[in-house]
């Protein structure tokens, strides 16, 4: 660590102010945060400052998604060697989904990021490290077969317009990555409803289903996957969505860690269950007679509740408010996915319907308490 | 803005007139500043041919209404201004429809029930109001063009990227060549829904501000 310690040391002054890069200098200071902890130290007003700064937070978040990524890489390669039919090795399997998923990963990053660089560069502001979140979960929610540069239009769509317009990183009203996978799904229908869930090429899967059990229960059509390879993952779906175990292990971390907010997932499980619940009871078409627990590790449920619907700048930030929030994506997910047969998926929607109305439910939230506590102060006498 | 009877003989195109005309179109813009008939902006600009008729109709519908209110500014009543202006804005709209469907009839036909929601398009009623009825002839003519050509540019820029984007085509030629479909280029169906044109206004809208400060405060 010494050397490159001495190393960022040795270049510092060519960035600061006066020196040959000072234009760049907000990209250095990127770079030297994320190899260093800052040794800022405040000034004024409370002097305590905590360790964990929005770098290390988000390290945390990609600490919780590698499960989910790394069963990805797996699931893709295993899913492309089963729809091919050909025999394959693990290390087949986890090499075949390298080749897919990493692309996707590296241009989401560098797509984003170049962004993000280029409008710190310009409004002279920190460059902001919630991309290092946004830029991981973009290749996890959308199929691996997608074509990489819509990956990019859609990543630079979803970090302009879905954050810089409103300020940069913790002024953003929707997710940004939520926000590029909406792009993808209205820009390109194509390429993310249907049988695109396995990737390959269109001989090499002639003939082969690659439906995911939403699409199966939509269309109607085609055969379920057993609650176990829903729960194991061992599905076709979007890259890091499929398995509930993965991303168990990653809400672990995230609740253990302080990340996530245990409140905002506990809810909208209760919301899905809640409404699969009463849709089961009507229960007049095939999607409304499968069991509640089924909406929670199909599609995308899972995932979205854990690393979507937790994001804390979208999300409710009162407590209350956040029972409310995650209890309402749960309600709409299921409704959507069940009554409007166009969108199988409501996990997107409804998480971005509900990152809207956060901050209106976090108002009444709090109007609501200063009221409660103006009632208690009126019931006090006036002492003389 | 009041009547000024001190300057009898103004030059057709002083600055004050030149004012007239250039303000709608870029700082005084009627959509990008005062937020005025987004609708349509919605509605039409699909392609660029249906904003092309859109905005010319509005120009002539614009232009027209500001003379003729213009000219009966001192016998209009002030209580019954509102039904006047009405009138005309609809009498010159139903002009316009039918020389579309006499002439452009597909055109008409995709513009369908926008062409008769010109009348409630609520730029011209507010130029009328605010300009029109206190203002000589020639100022309101200028008037009633600039704002409907600072509407019309809009949604001819919106129309542009929407086509261009949404469909591939330009004027219904398509002007992305074949080999990029070839290589995997894809049409993008966001750019024909309607929350894309206002995604693109905003654009237009960031640009501009972003060039010119002063407009920032505004609203």
């Amino acid at each position: 660590m010494k050397p490159l310690h001495d190393l960022v040391e040795k270049v510092k002054p060519h960035f600061e102010k006066g020196g040959r890069f000072e234009k760049f200098y907000r990209t250095f200071e990127a770079f030297e945060t994320f190899l260093f902890v800052p040794g800022n130290v405040t000034r004024r007003g409370s002097h305590i400052r905590d360790a964990m700064d929005m770098k290390r937070t988000m390290v945390h978040v990609i600490i919780a998604l590698m499960p989910a990524l790394l069963f990805g890489i797996w699931n893709v390669g295993y899913q492309h060697y089963k729809a091919t039919g050909v025999e394959a090795e693990f290390i087949d399997q986890v090499v075949y989904g390298l080749i897919q998923v990493l692309p996707i990963v590296v241009v989401s990053y560098i797509s984003g990021l170049a962004i993000e660089f280029i409008f710190a560069t310009i409004r002279n502001h920190e460059v902001n490290e919630g991309f290092l979140v946004s830029g991981m979960l973009i290749p996890l929610v959308i199929p691996a077969s997608t074509p990489l540069w819509m990956v990019s239009v859609a990543t630079i769509f979803a970090v302009i317009i879905g954050k810089e317009v409103f300020g940069g990183t913790g002024m953003n009203i929707l997710n940004p990555a939520l926000l590029a996978r909406a792009f993808l799904f209205f820009a390109y229908p194509s390429y993310l409803s249907g049988e695109v869930w396995i990737a390959g090429t269109a001989e090499q899967l002639d003939g082969v289903s690659g439906a995911t059990a939403l699409a199966v229960l939509a269309i109607g059509e085609g055969e379920m996957p057993s609650a176990l390879d829903m729960f194991l993952g061992t599905i076709p779906g979007s890259i890091g969505e499929t398995s509930t175990v993965a991303i168990l292990l990653g809400a672990i971390v995230l609740v253990a860690t302080g990340v996530g907010s245990l409140r905002i997932m506990l809810s909208v499980v209760a919301g899905g269950l809640l409404m699969g619940g009463i849709l089961n009871l009507v229960a007049v078409n095939e999607f409304m007679e499968i069991p509640p627990y089924y909406h929670l590790i199909m599609g995308g449920f899972a995932f979205g509740t854990v690393y979507m619907a937790t994001d804390p700048v979208s999300a409710s930030q009162t407590g209350v408010g956040k029972y409310i929030y995650g209890l309402l994506i749960g309600v709409l997910t299921v409704l959507i996915r069940v009554v409007n047969p166009a969108y199988p998926e409501g996990m997107m929607l409804a998480i971005l319907f509900m990152n809207v109305f956060a901050p209106l439910i976090d108002h009444y939230v709090v109007q609501s308490h200063i009221k409660k506590r103006m009632k208690r102060m009126e019931k006090i006498p006036a002492k003389a | 803005m009041s009547e000024n009877n001190s300057m009898p003989k103004e030059n057709l195109l002083s600055p004050r007139n030149r004012k007239l005309l250039t303000d709608p179109l870029g700082k005084d813009n009627p959509i990008n500043v005062q937020v005025l008939g987004i609708c349509s902006v919605l509605a039409i600009t699909v392609q660029l041919r249906t904003s092309l008729v859109m905005a010319i109709s509005v120009v002539a519908v614009m232009g027209f209404a500001n003379v003729i209110i213009s000219l009966l500014r001192h016998t209009i009543p002030p209580r019954i201004r509102i039904i006047v202006q009405l009138t005309v804005i609809a009498s010159l709209v139903i002009l316009v429809d039918q020389i579309l469907k006499a002439f452009v009839y597909d055109i008409s036909r995709q513009l369908s029930v926008f062409v008769g929601l010109i009348i409630t398009n609520c730029i011209i009623m507010g130029r009328l109001e605010a300009f029109a009825l206190n203002n000589k002839v020639w100022p309101s003519f200028l008037d009633g063009i600039g704002n409907a050509a600072g509407y019309g540019w809009v949604l001819l820029a919106v129309g542009f990227f929407r086509e261009l984007f949404g469909s591939g085509t330009l004027m219904g030629y398509s002007v992305i060549p074949q080999f990029m479909y070839d290589i995997g280029y894809e049409d993008n169906g966001l750019m024909i829904l309607p929350p894309m044109a206002l995604i693109t206004v905003g654009i237009i809208i960031w640009v501009q501000r972003y060039k010119d400060r002063r407009l920032i405060d505004i609203s």
